[in-house]
């Protein structure tokens, strides 16, 4: 069926023929017959277009689309305005490949040239590179900017997200580096143990903000005790709470990074998403993947192209500090979109009723008998509670419901709310909480 | 092309000064700045690093290329030249002025070739 | 063309939210956002036409011929990317629960079926988001393989000197001392220096076969024989997989571990550099060191290579393609690019001289050192005048073992008379050279731009736009 040949099966003899060989085969001639397939694969036979959309369509029906989403944990539903799809889905975009050709880029390359100066901003940090893989592999790219020779132990809060902890272990892992969990609080990086564990062999400390319970930490102290050791400060931000919190510019980042997929990505069932990472000048350097820069044409005229490629695996080889070479560009290319459309002021009400609202839904469980809220302190658009009653409980009656509960965690549940969740939705998950809470005192 | 007398040459195309206070000038001969072109960046060692003879202590960019740079001296890096790090096209300007690295303690060295053996050896590989 | 900073108006902007609706609450002073974002303001009108100016000024395969060597540049079908759109795949959050994504579990379970079948493996991880990602974790179950045999000093992984530049960096990441071998007079593995090089050591071999010169190499199960023999496992680069799916498999020839590049071979759109995914398929020695989730698998697995459960959505255009293409249509699609690279090379290897091999597979390399020395025009010369005619250049000064390379891959999606009209311009282009070479050395002289200055560029970098002082 379509293999998206244009040419036919008489052409493809003349083809043959002009090369002045008789058969396919000819070209198959230093593989050992041994191991040349005989028979066809085990796939199935091709499919018209008309049935392979039904077959994934039906593949799609098979997951529950959620009415009402009150989980995040490192996925967040905002709301994505259309343009954002239709800009994102131009040909022109989406089919290019790695602009290496700047004569024939300039969109791809201005578009990401607009998308680095807009994670600076955002982030308040001097350089931002082109994307990676996404948020936690950007944090393991993070640290490894950041150690040397003497320096072979990367920090680590156990405020930090689970996968994001795992990616950075398995990077360590690989390049023989030591990572260590500084303990955490009452739901905050532990900086007095911080402080013990900045040892000579220290290269950086990892921070997330808001971190995994949705607690903000205190950055700007956490920074001053890192720097103090000559350690590097690395901070993982939600982009989202960059709207309104202060920057990690601001509490004295060395190396800002996260995931970006609250920033006009679909969840998407984890991908593909967004890994932003944005350095001080002194470090811009040391940034992996692709960097794009302004610089003159021939004539004069403004333009772009990627830069600093020295640092990339395809010169440096086995010397380059990382193998990045795809990134995640159109996702890049959303990002900034998103961002252009929302405005500053679209962003800080997406931000501002995220965390409006995530807190008069942790008011109303708060009132609900024997459900106790365990974020102190500021926290943004997601907190844990307590539950009398088993999570799962909770969880099944609210997916009866249509509504996705938050994340069973190890105190309970973790909940997230964001600016796309009405109050009258928060207000019938309180409804049906109480309900399962009540049922079984 | 120019080669200067006086300084001694490695077959990797550094230029080596002895300064005459048991500390050596260390930079990149005219041939190589040639060869390597336009260049953008220079990572060099910090001060107090030790460099082994015939390893490279740091390399040089182009934009599409990076060249390792090696010591032709054992010994322990006095000084760097910071200026480099801001403006890589001093080299392509005035190698001979543009010194890398000020090597100290020096224990061991490789082969140097005078300013006419430097000049044989590229005219061999012509 | 203005930047979209260059063209904001404070007070413009969209209407995007309602008014909240619930209590607001503010951020303590001492966690408030220092200065106000500067993000720039303008209408949607304003918007949508900046990027579609933009768009005019970019070229995507699904735009014209992109012969990018080593890139596989096929025609991005609509189709995926509708299915990919789909809200019942698109909605889903990464941490539902089981049940409620069992159309998830279908796709992933079906992609792995085929191309472990395709690639003779017996299982796979479709966590790793592009081919360097996918090396990364292909090395590293490597690694944990000898590790949990307590072989613990092999330490070294075998490169040939044409192998893509990822391969070294990948075995650097991984915690490998990189041992490269010079390839033979034919460009293929060079079986003494392979032996020579082989030892208590060695933790496996890197290939990509065909490889870098567009050759199969004949040697291949001796090649995998000599280091399964010393110890090592055989690692196989999936990036030039187009030329052989459904052909031969990665499995048969001995090898133990491949990634795939869905946005190569599997006709997934690369985004202008991504995001493409890079699955790892691998034997059954290797699967109990597969990577995992964390936040969802109770099971400490010691690998993750990001969040959740990789990119998702590209994997489901794969798989659509696949549906598409079925068993035979893999095979012709694989034939197709070898005789369209082929054919190409046949009208073009009379002028430029084929440094290796007689025929090639889906990719062939020229060599236009001749050329330079005769006329002074150079690979790059040549490259850029492509521009001119609306071509996208090949891959440009690569494999390092040749001189002045020109590398196209032209793939099975592209008609015989786009080859045609290629090939002739690529002989036009051959006679300026001769004739007026000179005019090529500032080519393109009708693109976007004119040559840029890629010297300022890395000399005084400007990687951002600066908003003026208010």
């Amino acid at each position: 069926m379509g293999q998206y040949i244009p040419s036919t099966k008489e052409e493809q003899r003349e083809m043959l023929a002009a090369i002045g060989v008789d058969s396919l085969a000819a070209f198959y001639e230093n593989v050992p017959d041994s191991v040349l397939l005989k028979e066809p694969l085990h796939i199935p036979a091709g499919k018209s277009e008309l049935e392979v959309r039904q077959m994934m369509e039906t593949m799609s029906q098979e997951n529950k689309v959620f009415g009402t989403i009150l989980r995040g944990a490192g996925a967040y539903q905002h709301y994505i305005p259309s343009i954002v799809k239709y800009i994102t889905a131009k040909e022109e975009f989406v089919t290019a490949y790695t602009p290496y050709q700047a004569e024939m880029s300039q969109g791809i390359l201005q578009s990401i040239f607009e998308y680095q100066t807009m994670i600076c901003d955002l982030t308040g940090m001097d350089t931002s590179n082109a994307s990676v893989y996404d948020g936690a592999s950007a944090a393991a790219e993070a640290i490894a900017m950041c150690r040397d020779r003497k320096r072979t132990v990367a920090l680590v809060s156990a405020t930090t997200h689970p996968d994001v902890l795992a990616t950075m272990r398995t990077y360590c892992y690989g390049a023989g580096y030591e990572l260590r969990i500084v303990p955490e609080k009452d739901g905050r990086t532990d900086r007095d143990a911080l402080e013990q564990a900045l040892t000579a062999d220290v290269c950086c400390f990892y921070v997330q903000q808001p971190n995994f319970y949705g607690n903000f930490e205190d950055c700007t102290a956490l920074g001053e005790t890192v720097h103090q050791a000559g350690v590097k400060y690395i901070m993982g931000c939600n982009p989202m709470a960059l709207a309104v919190m202060k920057t990690p510019a601001a509490c004295g980042a060395d190396v800002a990074v996260g995931e970006g997929q609250p920033l006009g990505m679909p969840l998407a069932y984890g991908g593909p998403y967004l890994g932003f990472m944005a350095a001080t000048s002194a470090m811009t350097r040391k940034l992996p993947g692709r960097i794009v820069g302004e610089t003159k044409d021939a004539d004069g005229n403004r333009a772009y192209v990627l830069t600093l490629q020295a640092r990339e695996q395809h010169i440096r080889r086995e010397k380059a500090s990382s193998n990045v070479c795809s990134n995640q560009a159109l996702c890049a290319l959303t990002a900034a979109v998103y961002m252009g459309t929302m405005g500053p002021e679209g962003m800080r009400q997406a931000a501002g009723q995220s965390m409006s609202k995530a807190h008069y839904f942790a008011q109303k469980l708060a009132a609900i008998a024997g459900v106790n809220v365990l974020n102190q302190g500021s926290w943004f658009h997601e907190f844990v509670t307590e539950l009398p009653v088993s999570a799962q409980s909770v969880l099944n009656a609210l997916e009866a419901e249509n509504i996705l509960g938050g994340l069973p965690v190890k105190d309970g549940i973790l909940w997230c709310v964001t600016e796309v969740v009405s109050k009258e939705q928060l207000d019938k998950a309180a409804a049906i909480i109480e309900e399962v809470c009540a049922s079984c005192n | 092309m120019t080669i200067l007398e006086g300084l001694k040459y490695t077959k990797s195309h550094e230029w080596v000064k002895e300064n005459g206070d048991g500390t050596v000038t260390v930079g990149l001969t005219d041939y190589a700045q040639q060869e390597l072109g336009d260049l953008v960046f220079v990572n060099l060692p910090l001060a107090g690093d030790g460099v082994t003879a015939g390893e490279a202590f740091g390399d040089v960019e182009s934009v599409k290329a990076v060249s390792d740079v090696f010591s032709p001296v054992s010994g322990e890096v006095a000084e760097i030249n910071e200026e480099l790090l801001d403006a890589p096209q001093m080299i392509n300007e005035t190698p001979y002025d543009a010194w890398l690295i000020k090597v100290e303690n020096v224990s061991d060295s490789e082969e140097l070739l005078s300013a006419v053996e430097y000049e044989a050896f590229l005219a061999q590989g012509e | 063309m203005q930047l979209i900073f260059e063209k904001s108006h404070a007070g413009r902007g969209c209407d995007l939210l309602p008014a909240c609706d619930v209590p607001e609450v503010q951020l303590p002073e001492e966690l408030k956002r220092e200065q106000p974002l500067r993000l720039p303001q303008l209408s949607e009108t304003e918007i949508s036409r900046h990027y579609s100016a933009l768009a005019k000024r970019a070229h995507g395969v699904n735009d014209g011929f992109y012969p990018l060597g080593s890139c596989t540049m096929k025609y991005n079908p609509r189709i995926d990317e509708e299915m990919a759109a789909l809200p019942g795949f698109t909605n889903i959050h990464p941490l539902q629960p089981e049940n409620t994504v069992t159309g998830c579990k279908q796709v992933l379970d079906t992609a792995k079926a085929y191309l472990c079948e395709a690639t003779g493996m017996d299982a796979i991880t479709f966590q790793p988001a592009a081919g360097a990602h996918g090396e990364f974790t292909g090395l590293l179950l490597i690694k944990s393989y000898h590790e949990a045999r307590g072989d613990i000093k092999r330490n070294k992984i075998i490169i040939p000197d044409a192998a893509h530049g990822t391969n070294p960096a990948s075995a650097s990441m991984a915690g490998f001392t990189v041992v490269t071998i010079p390839s033979g007079p034919d460009g293929c593995v060079d079986l003494n220096a392979l032996r020579a090089s082989v030892g208590e050591d060695t933790a496996g071999l890197m290939l990509t076969n065909p490889n870098t010169v567009g050759i199969f190499d004949s040697n291949i199960l001796e090649i995998t024989d000599i280091i399964h023999q010393a110890g090592g496992l055989n690692y196989y680069d999936g990036a030039n997989f187009n030329a052989i799916m459904g052909v031969v498999r990665p499995g048969d020839m001995g090898f133990d571990v491949v990634h795939l590049n869905l946005h190569k071979t599997f006709a997934t759109p690369h985004g202008g550099g991504g995001p493409g995914s890079g699955p790892v398929a691998c034997k059954s020695i290797l699967q109990p060191y597969l990577p995992g989730c964390a936040i969802q698998n109770s099971q400490k697995e010691k690998l993750q290579l990001k969040a959740f459960h990789g990119n998702f959505l590209v994997v489901v255009k794969a798989l659509t393609y696949m549906l598409t293409l079925g068993a035979e249509g893999i095979r012709s699609a694989c034939e197709g690019a070898v005789l369209n690279a082929n054919y190409m090379m046949a009208k073009l290897k009379d002028l430029y001289p084929v440094p290796y091999g007689k025929t090639c597979m889906h990719e062939f390399v020229l060599s236009l050192e001749e050329l330079k020395k005769e006329t002074g025009v150079s690979a790059l010369d040549v490259a850029k005048s492509l521009i001119d005619h609306g071509i996208h250049p090949p891959t440009m000064y690569f494999p390092l073992i040749v001189h002045e390379a020109l590398m196209f891959e032209p793939t099975e999606t592209e008609s015989r008379e786009t080859l045609d009209e290629a090939a002739e311009v690529m002989r036009e282009l051959y006679q300026m050279a001769h004739e007026d070479g000179a005019q090529m050395h500032d080519a393109p002289h009708h693109a976007q731009i004119k040559r840029p200055d890629e010297v300022l560029a890395a000399r005084q970098p400007v990687l951002r736009y600066q908003w003026k002082q208010v």
